[in-house]
């Protein structure tokens, strides 16, 4: 186990040197000048643009900016943005807590939609609840998170005036309020997000558990008399959730991910609002460290699921 | 325009024979130049009565009016102004920042940090056009409590103005000279007579700094000053909080050094989203007081004004839509550049082909079913301030006319319809960036030139790519490797000079200077760049418009360019918000003028 686990590691920094090396050049050779905006400014001599480049490295050769890239990015150090001169690690600490508060929420709420309606689904094939979850389920996640976004803030925040649909981070009210009021405002992206991918949830749980439900050792349980309570969470669940568990595990690097075009609806300001604003700035560094931590969790998580899947599953052996 | 008569009428207000009101008035009426009235008049020694740009009935007293919530739908990033990237940047610091002077809505002056506005009467502007003194408004407090002096606007030029502190305001610092003559007097100094003097600590690049917290960041150093992120200034605000591309909150200035200033009692200023829902947060729902820069169409805005919480605010700007011909040839490489000075435009040198090319462009459409408020057609390039706008030139969209005229010059219809004179085609190549408004425009006037004999193949280019410096890119706007292009040129200052460079011929991009000159039509003309030089150096406000109308219509005359719309700044503003905006300035600029109704 613990030689596996070392290999694996050792592993991952080759394929984590690969990535890095790739975003790097795609960033680097992606058009675009963190400085653009400066260009439109006519009181703002080209030369200002030129040597502000100068200064940052924006005209070395990409190679050299890479290695140095690198060098402080094993010194800890994470750069600083061209935008904001802040430093990088604050910029996404700053970010962190909301991120994992709204999509943490939304995957917890997703979880929560998709285990019980699964699993209820597929212990009554085709009847009424089947049909319905099922219906519902595709309606879920066909209708893309911008779209109903957008519908919810019509509906929840225009029509109704129940919700505000603009994010605040830092609510002044204290107390209960404070709780109050972030829930309020938490409440229609978590729902959009928790309801999109509860519904592809839904779908896998149904299926696995389904897949399950028809064993011979399943029917064993039922002649041995026991209720079906017991055979339902005891037997089918506990196998037929070793596939979902990789799933959910290998979705939760998107935590930190956060959601690009949820956030930016309803201005959630997390790291997905952080990324696609960095994008459009041409802001290389805060993209850079993103993406790459981004492909860290992606590594990590994928390592953490085989070793769960073994745990949970005995049957499959490291080697 | 008839100087004689202008020169009496100034006559007669300084004589008290007339008002400044009534001079503003006639000015109008003469239709050469408006509101040029305080310039004018304060150039001829006619102080201005204390330019007090206040707003009538607003509430007695300071604070008193809640939480004012302002959305950004790009986050400011950072709180230095003289680091500003964008606008955004630069309207979070005027929350807490305040320069000398600002810009008031007609492109005048208005006393911020300073006593008052220099003029030739009080001294203040030397007769040489060579230096510029400004007395300091006493008993200004920082935030901190410490006294806002003549050094710390002597240190806002020294930083701004140091290489190493790499400001983007660099521009407006580094040619010029500035010394402290006492504790409240500082004088700026130029090298060459400078007419346009209001620049340095001026507007949205004259933000002071406190020399206290900025003097160990200067230079190398800078990047790393706490109140970069965390603003000690002047203004009606004080600092609360900031999350850079999120939020940014500040509360009443208790020792602002205007009596019965600000009104509200916090502001708070959030980023992020896009133009749309915040229009609909002022308009629709009211959760937000005001949202800046909706570049939303007219129709949705319209749509939105029927809620009845918010109202779009048009502010006149001097941002123009325009078209540009390339006066080179785009399609031949020269010494390894396409479109080089060397060359001539294979039809576009022809000047029938870009008269017609004016008369094939149907502005009014493009105004009335594209733009709506939020674009005016227009026959100028330069169209703002009022006193800069020439009178005498029209535009017609005329397909008839346009035919005539190609026909007359020898350009006759082939067999395919497309009209062609010595083996040469009319065919056009027209680019611009992929945004909505762009491409209906560009399908209005395609149809337009199929009529009239022109083919004409669209190309729309990505903002990011189109609008980037990009050396290595062949489809960057500044290369313009094709015969007709759309875009929009900021006109950030009052004063027409840096937006007139664009036509002098040393300003012709070229692989010389890396595509950086700012005439990329690549258009030379003699007269327009001795016009430019005498502008320059004029210190006549009178005689220098005089010019600048004189270079619009020439370039105009001359269809190099083809304006197509001014584009008015749009913002969506509560009901019971009054806010007072200026195209020439920050969105904020009068922040402490605003207040809400009860």
């Amino acid at each position: 186990m613990a030689r596996y686990l070392l290999r694996r590691l050792l592993i991952a920094i080759p394929s984590l040197l690969g990535i890095s090396a790739v975003l790097f050049t795609v960033l680097a050779l992606a058009p675009g000048d963190p400085f653009g905006e400066l260009a439109s400014n006519p009181n703002i001599p080209p030369a200002v643009r030129a040597a502000l480049r100068t200064q940052f490295g924006l005209d070395d050769p990409v190679p050299l900016r890479y290695l140095r890239w690198l060098a402080a990015m094993l010194h800890g150090d994470w750069g600083f943005s061209f935008v904001s001169r802040v430093d990088v690690d604050t910029l996404i600490l700053q970010r962190l807590p909301t991120t994992l508060f709204v999509i943490g929420s939304s995957q917890i709420l997703a979880l929560l939609v998709a285990l019980p309606v699964g699993v209820i689904a597929a212990t009554r094939p085709y009847s009424a609840f089947d049909q319905v979850a099922n219906t519902l389920a595709f309606i879920g996640f066909s209708l893309p998170t911008f779209f109903t976004g957008l519908l919810f803030i019509l509906l929840f925040s225009i029509t109704l005036d129940w919700l505000p649909f603009v994010y605040r981070a830092d609510i002044s009210a204290t107390g209960w309020q404070w709780y109050w009021e972030h829930v309020r405002q938490a409440l229609m992206p978590v729902a959009v997000l928790g309801l999109f991918q509860g519904a592809s949830w839904t779908r896998f749980v149904r299926s696995a558990v389904l897949d399950v439900i028809r064993l011979d050792y399943v029917t064993t349980a039922r002649a041995k008399g026991l209720t079906e309570r017991a055979v339902v969470i005891r037997h089918v669940v506990r196998n037929a959730l070793i596939p979902v568990v990789t799933l959910v595990a290998l979705s939760m690097p998107a935590v930190f991910g956060g959601a690009i075009v949820t956030e930016q609806i309803f201005r959630v300001p997390g790291i997905g609002s952080l990324l696609i604003s960095s994008i459009l700035a041409n802001d290389t560094p805060v993209i850079m460290a993103v993406t790459f931590v981004f492909a860290c969790l992606v590594i990590l998580f994928n390592l953490i699921a085989d070793i769960l899947y073994g745990w949970l599953d005995p049957r499959i052996a490291y080697r | 325009m008839n100087e004689r008569r202008l020169r009496s009428l100034i006559a007669n207000v300084k004589a008290g024979r007339m008002s400044r009101r009534a001079f503003v008035h006639r000015m109008m009426a003469l239709g050469l130049a408006a509101p040029l009235a305080s310039q004018m008049l304060a150039h001829n020694g006619v102080a201005a009565a204390a330019a007090a740009a206040g707003l009538d009935g607003r509430p007695a007293g300071r604070g008193g009016g809640g939480a004012l919530k302002l959305l950004w739908w790009q986050g400011p990033t950072l709180l230095n102004p003289h680091f500003a990237v964008g606008t955004k940047d630069q309207e979070a610091s005027r929350i807490f920042y305040e320069p000398l002077a600002g810009w008031d809505s007609d492109g005048n002056l208005v006393p911020f940090l300073a006593a008052e506005i220099p003029d030739l009467e009080n001294g203040g502007l030397a007769r040489d056009g060579r230096s510029v003194t400004w007395k300091l408004k006493p008993g200004v407090q920082w935030h901190d409590g410490r006294p806002f002096t003549a050094d710390d606007v002597v240190f806002t030029w020294e930083y701004a103005a140091d290489p190493a502190t790499a400001t983007v305001t660099i521009g407006d610092y580094k040619d010029v000279k500035v010394d402290k003559t006492d504790p409240l007097t500082v004088r700026v100094r130029f090298s060459k007579p400078t007419p346009f003097w209001a620049d340095a600590f001026v507007g949205s690049v004259g933000m002071i700094l406190p020399r206290h917290l900025f003097e160990p960041f200067r230079g190398a150093k800078s990047r790393e000053a706490p109140a970069n992120l965390a603003p000690v200034g002047t203004g009606p605000y004080r600092f609360v909080a900031f999350n850079p591309g999120d939020i940014v909150k500040g509360e009443l200035n208790a020792s602002y050094h205007v009596a019965d200033r600000p009104h509200f009692d916090t502001v708070e200023l959030k980023g992020g989203g896009d133009a749309v829902s915040a229009a609909r947060a002022v308009m629709q729902t009211g959760e937000y007081d005001y949202a800046w820069n909706m570049q939303v169409e007219d129709e949705i805005l319209l749509r939105l004004e029927k809620g009845g919480k918010g109202r779009a605010q048009i502010t006149p700007s001097g941002n123009i839509e325009h078209i540009q011909l390339n006066s080179t040839d785009p399609w031949t490489e020269i010494d390894g550049e396409r479109a080089s000075i060397k060359t001539k435009h294979p039809f576009f040198s022809d000047p029938a082909v870009r008269q017609a090319i004016g008369l094939l462009v149907d502005r009014t459409s493009v105004q009335d079913y594209i733009y709506g408020r939020t674009g005016v057609a227009t026959a100028n390039y330069l169209n703002n301030p009022e006193r800069f706008r020439s009178k005498s030139r029209t535009f017609e969209f005329n397909v008839g006319k346009a035919s005539a005229l190609l026909e007359q010059a020898g350009w006759k219809r082939g067999p395919d319809g497309i009209r062609a004179k010595d083996g040469v085609r009319l065919k056009v190549v027209f680019q611009t960036s992929i945004n909505a408004p762009r491409q209906k425009t560009q399908a209005i006037i395609k149809q337009a030139c199929q009529k009239a004999g022109i083919e004409m193949e669209l190309k729309a280019v990505t903002a990011s790519v189109f609008f980037s410096s990009d050396v290595a890119n062949p489809d960057i706007a500044a290369k313009f490797y094709c015969d007709m292009q759309m875009l929009t040129y900021n006109m950030t200052q009052p004063d027409p000079e840096v937006f007139m460079t664009t036509f002098t011929s040393w300003e012709a991009a070229g692989k010389e200077n890396k595509w950086q000159g700012r005439n990329i039509p690549r258009w030379r003309n003699e007269e327009y760049d001795k016009a430019f030089l005498a502008a320059q150096g004029e210190l006549d406000p009178v005689k220098r418009a005089a010019l600048f109308i004189r270079m619009n219509d020439l370039v105009c005359g001359d269809n190099a360019v083809i304006p197509v719309v001014y584009r008015p700044r749009v913002q969506a503003v509560s009901n019971r918000l009054h806010a007072d905006l200026s195209g020439w300035d920050n969105d904020l600029w009068n922040l402490r003028n605003w207040y809400r109704d009860p």
